[in-house]
């Protein structure tokens, strides 16, 4: 009877229909990674035990109440920073890339932590200013988030930056940055533009070239936007079917089951497919924007909305990419891809959600 | 007082929020959008190109090339086949630093030196292939060793290939040739025949004798495998297979034993012997000396053996009894002798006197015979039996050129005979005409003079003298001369037999015929200028000696000119048949600085000759054909 009634409370912070459009997602994703794997169920019991823990994270964050999640901003983007330039000064280097941190027996990426504890920590800023929000403050937040977000950059981790980056200024943009800011920052950046191609990593800027004329170097820095292209399109309008796309299963595809696992959908399922998983994600989105528009709090908005919006954006940056829409960054596909640190991330920014919508009532007393 | 602009300002601030959350929506449509026309585009609208880069992707043709038919003589034995081994093969594309890999191989696996300059040959050579050969023959201990470190050695592979071998070594090489790599000139050769598809796969073609002559029946049709690849080239499933066809088998004329026995018989001598049945045109031996082993040149010959090769003054790689041109000496008269019948010029008993020498008229010049002060009375049938010069002196003065160019052409002499090799050289047999074009010099009659003992610019191949003596044999008719008797299809294993074809009829009354042939019997007999080589026979030989002065050996190519004049002695010549009324066999020879033809090329012959009528060996015993490879130990 008590545990009946524990799991009913537990039960009642969480939201059924973005649920359920997250459960539809994951069992789409264990079909296609069984096949993105070569039908190898070792990989396919990893993926779901990753789902699994993912879900168990999404459960027991939505029932953290808000202040408590407000508490844990601070500490958290500390230890973020604070690990970050560890990194820079002691991180592993792996393929060219200091983004590893070695913390006794394990290997941590603190960039993934930042994706959550930057938005986070931006809305705690605007939650404690709520009242006498002036211009300055949003100068001070732009300044909290410019500091991880440039030293993973500095990585380098150009992707992981702008997601980070991204997620903070959702935050900021829905903390009211007035509009004649936001446009002077558009213009500011489109006009800087040039300037920053010079500070661009030599392959940064080869993938932008290679999106532009990929044909120009097949199998170098071209390969994977042909190969993918070459899946997706081969899919057609109703795909090749389950298990039988040949460009990902003959190892043309690169990275097939994680950043690249769009290409494996889309040659399999088709423009029908992607037409589905795109209004799955939108639904999503939706769900969580409407959460967004009835959430109580400010902090509850900001995050509600942060969170909504960067996984909007990975899934759009993601099939961009691996459609030939977008320079290749390293992004997986949200719920979709095969990893697990990516997957408890997009479930611990799900469960924020539902955790802000569910304890309304609370916070607002 | 602060209360209700605060809750105003509450509400502005949710609409402004409500709004900022639509406009994030709008913008997210819009974004998804964006995605769905890049969708359709290439799933709907590009969709047949990329489903076809898809397809090519995946599916490859893999050519399957075809087992190189097998060379055999007459017996079956074999001259040139196939084995299988594995070789260590790199792709230059693949490698950053080729000496740096081919170091770390030679700690791996041998690698001489001589396979590191034979590499490096091919690679300046032949841009046209993706891998070249470093080693062959691998060991299985070698095979494994590159394979456990494979991984660290990208663009090295260990592949089975079919190899050529040719299991007599230097015996017959010129006639069997030798394949070897296709080089740029090749590659453009065979696609200007349209060939170059059936060639996928492979990268070797016949380059010299029946090798090259027969290429196209021996390579086979090149079949093709239809495969699925994965992205790094490697084969997942067989989609479709169109087996290759093997090349036909060659069942040749040649005697090799005979052809071994031949070559022995010559010793240290340079030359060239052909032997052919005369009723068929078969190719029975066919000896140039020195030889050289084709094995060689089958993996890419290297720099230091190809030089001693070609730069020796032996010339080991020209074919002698193909493109050597040797003045016919006193072999020629038999011929000169009919001529003189045919034109009514000579009757067979008509005599001469013989002073031992021939002068024209109103000049004093004498052109000398052999013999000093003449061999006296001489007839037509004495003329031949101790090769009278002047008796052939005068025969071709009131002949005149283009008579003797006429019959003489019949033979064969100064023309192709069609052999089934490329490469033969036509000889030369002058006439006014030939003159009048290659040279400003009008015709000279003392030019017709020396012409009739077959000196002068008269030059022969040892091919072309063997088919004018196998029409001697065959009573006029003049047989192409054929090394190839029968072909076995490489799909059905089928005997198709190559028919004899005749060349010329060369009309002699029998009686004329006889006249020559008792001569040239009685040659071989006592009193006779072969009779020491015939001694003993027990069969009847019909033979014409030959001495050719030597004023250089024409052949087509260079000749070091200090070694002729060290070496200036004649060259022997020698044709004969037997049996002699019923001939199996005819057989010219000559051999280069030997001296007179019944002592130096005579004896070679009747070697020849002995094993094919008899099976007789010469002694000392000859060794199997299989182990020969150059031991000299028989001459005279």
């Amino acid at each position: 009877m008590r545990i009946k009634r524990w799991l009913l409370k537990v039960a009642s912070h969480l939201d059924f229909p973005l649920l359920l459009l997250l459960f539809v997602l994951m069992i789409l994703s264990l079909f296609l990674q069984y096949s993105a794997s070569g039908e190898d169920k070792a990989h396919l019991l990893m993926h779901g035990l990753n789902m699994l823990v993912a879900l168990a994270v999404l459960i027991i964050v939505a029932n953290i109440p808000p202040p408590y999640l407000l508490a844990l901003a601070v500490p958290l983007y500390t230890t973020g920073v604070i690990l970050l330039v560890g990194v820079a000064l002691f991180g592993d280097v792996v393929n060219g890339s200091r983004r590893w941190l070695h913390l006794g027996v394990t290997r941590i990426q603190p960039s993934e932590i930042l994706k959550i504890a930057a938005p986070l920590m931006l809305a705690w800023y605007f939650h404690y200013h709520e009242a006498t929000l002036r211009l300055k403050d949003y100068g001070i937040a732009a300044l909290l988030l410019a500091i991880p977000v440039a030293l993973v950059a500095r990585q380098p981790d150009l992707g992981t930056a702008l997601l980070i980056a991204a997620s903070g200024f959702y935050v900021l943009f829905f903390a009211g940055l007035p509009w004649r800011v936001l446009l002077s920052m558009i213009a500011a950046g489109a006009a800087s533009l040039p300037i920053l191609w010079h500070f661009l990593h030599d392959y940064q800027k080869r993938r932008i070239l290679t999106l532009l004329n990929p044909e120009q170097d097949p199998l170098g820095a071209g390969y994977h936007i042909i190969q993918s292209s070459i899946a997706i399109g081969s899919g057609g309008s109703f795909g090749k079917g389950w298990l039988h796309g040949t460009q990902a299963h003959l190892d043309f595809l690169p990275e097939h089951s994680t950043d690249f696992v769009f290409a494996v959908f889309g040659e399999e399922f088709g423009l029908l497919g992607n037409v589905f998983l795109l209004l799955l994600y939108l639904a999503i989105i939706t769900r969580g924007l409407m959460i967004t528009v009835n959430a109580s709090t400010l902090f509850a908005r900001l995050m509600a909305g942060s969170v909504t919006l960067a996984f909007f954006t990975y899934a759009f940056v993601n099939m961009g990419m691996v459609s030939g829409l977008l320079p290749v960054v390293g992004i997986p596909l949200p719920m979709m891809s095969y990893g697990g640190t990516a997957m408890v991330i997009v479930m611990l920014g799900f469960g924020i959600v539902m955790s802000v919508k569910s304890h309304r009532k609370l916070i607002k007393s | 007082m602060n209360r209700p602009t605060e809750i105003k300002h509450y509400r502005t601030e949710i609409t402004g929020f409500r709004h900022r959350v639509m406009i994030a929506a709008g913008f997210a449509v819009l974004l998804f959008m964006l995605l769905l026309a890049r969708f359709f585009y290439i799933q709907v609208i590009e969709y047949h190109r990329y489903f076809a880069l898809g397809e090519s992707n995946r599916i490859t043709l893999l050519p399957i090339p075809p087992n190189r038919g097998i060379i055999m003589d007459r017996h079956g034995i074999v001259l040139a086949h196939n084995y299988s081994a594995y070789t260590l093969e790199l792709t230059p594309a693949k490698i950053d630093d080729l000496d740096a890999t081919i170091d770390q191989l030679s700690k791996l696996v041998t690698i001489t030196s001589a396979d590191r300059k034979r590499f490096n040959k091919m690679l300046s050579e032949s841009r046209n292939f993706d891998t070249l050969p470093l080693r062959t023959r691998l060991t299985d201990v070698e095979v494994a060793r590159i394979a456990a470190n494979r991984y660290r050695l990208p663009g090295v592979e260990v592949k089975a290939r079919l190899f050529r071998q040719y299991p007599l070594g230097t015996s017959a090489s010129h006639l069997i040739g030798y394949i070897g790599r296709m080089n740029d000139a090749d590659v453009l050769a065979l696609q200007k025949a349209g060939q170059y598809d059936n060639y996928r796969g492979t990268d070797h073609l016949g380059k010299v004798g029946i090798e090259q002559s027969y290429e196209t029946l021996l390579h086979g049709k090149t079949g093709a495998e239809q495969v699925e690849t994965d992205a790094n080239g490697h084969a997942v499933q067989n989609l479709a297979r169109i087996p290759p066809v093997s090349g036909d088998n060659l069942v040749l004329y040649l005697d090799s034993t005979l052809q071994a026995i031949a070559e022995q018989a010559f010793g240290n001598y340079k030359g060239a012997l052909v032997a052919l049945d005369p009723k068929t045109g078969g190719i029975l031996a066919f000896v140039s000396r020195p030889g050289f082993d084709p094995n060689m040149f089958v993996d890419g010959i290297d720099a230091t053996d190809w030089n001693s090769l070609n730069n020796s003054p032996d010339h080991p790689l020209i074919d002698r009894a193909l493109r050597g041109a040797y003045p016919e000496g006193s072999t020629l008269k038999p011929f000169m002798a009919l001529a003189g019948l045919f034109y009514g010029l000579r009757n067979p008993d008509d005599t001469i006197a013989d002073p031992g020498y021939f002068s024209l008229p109103g000049s004093s010049h004498r052109y000398r015979d052999w013999k000093p002060g003449g061999h006296g009375t001489v007839n037509m049938h004495k003329a031949i039996v101790v090769s009278c010069d002047t008796y052939f002196y005068r025969l071709a003065n009131d002949m005149g050129i283009d008579r003797m160019h006429q019959y003489l052409t019949q033979f064969g002499f100064g023309q192709k005979t069609g052999i089934d090799l490329h490469g033969e050289l036509p000889g030369l047999l002058p006439s006014r005409a030939w003159k009048a074009k290659h040279s400003k010099q009008p015709w000279y009659p003392g030019e017709t003079v020396i012409a009739g003992i077959g000196q002068g610019y008269n030059l022969a191949t040892p091919l072309q003298l063997a088919v004018a003596t196998a029409a001697l044999a065959n009573g006029g008719t003049t047989m192409r001369p054929q090394l190839v008797e029968a072909v076995i299809d490489g799909r059905t294993g089928q005997r198709r037999l190559i028919p004899p074809q005749p060349l010329t009829h060369i009309a002699i009354p029998p009686a004329q015929l006889k006249v020559i042939v008792d001569a040239m019997i009685d040659v071989t007999h006592p009193g006779g200028t072969a009779s020491a080589a015939s001694a003993g026979a027990p069969y009847l030989i019909a033979a014409k000696t030959g001495t050719a002065q030597v004023v250089g050996i024409r052949q087509n190519e260079k000749y070091d000119a200090r070694h002729v004049l060290a070496a200036n002695r004649d060259h022997a010549v020698f044709i004969a048949f037997a049996p002699a009324d019923a001939p199996r066999i005819a057989v010219a020879v000559f051999v280069e600085n030997g001296g007179h033809g019944g002592s130096a090329a005579g004896p070679i012959a009747r070697a020849v000759m002995d094993y094919y009528l008899l099976g007789k060996r010469p002694k000392p015993a000859i060794s199997p054909p299989a182990t020969i490879t150059g031991a000299n130990s028989h001459a005279d």
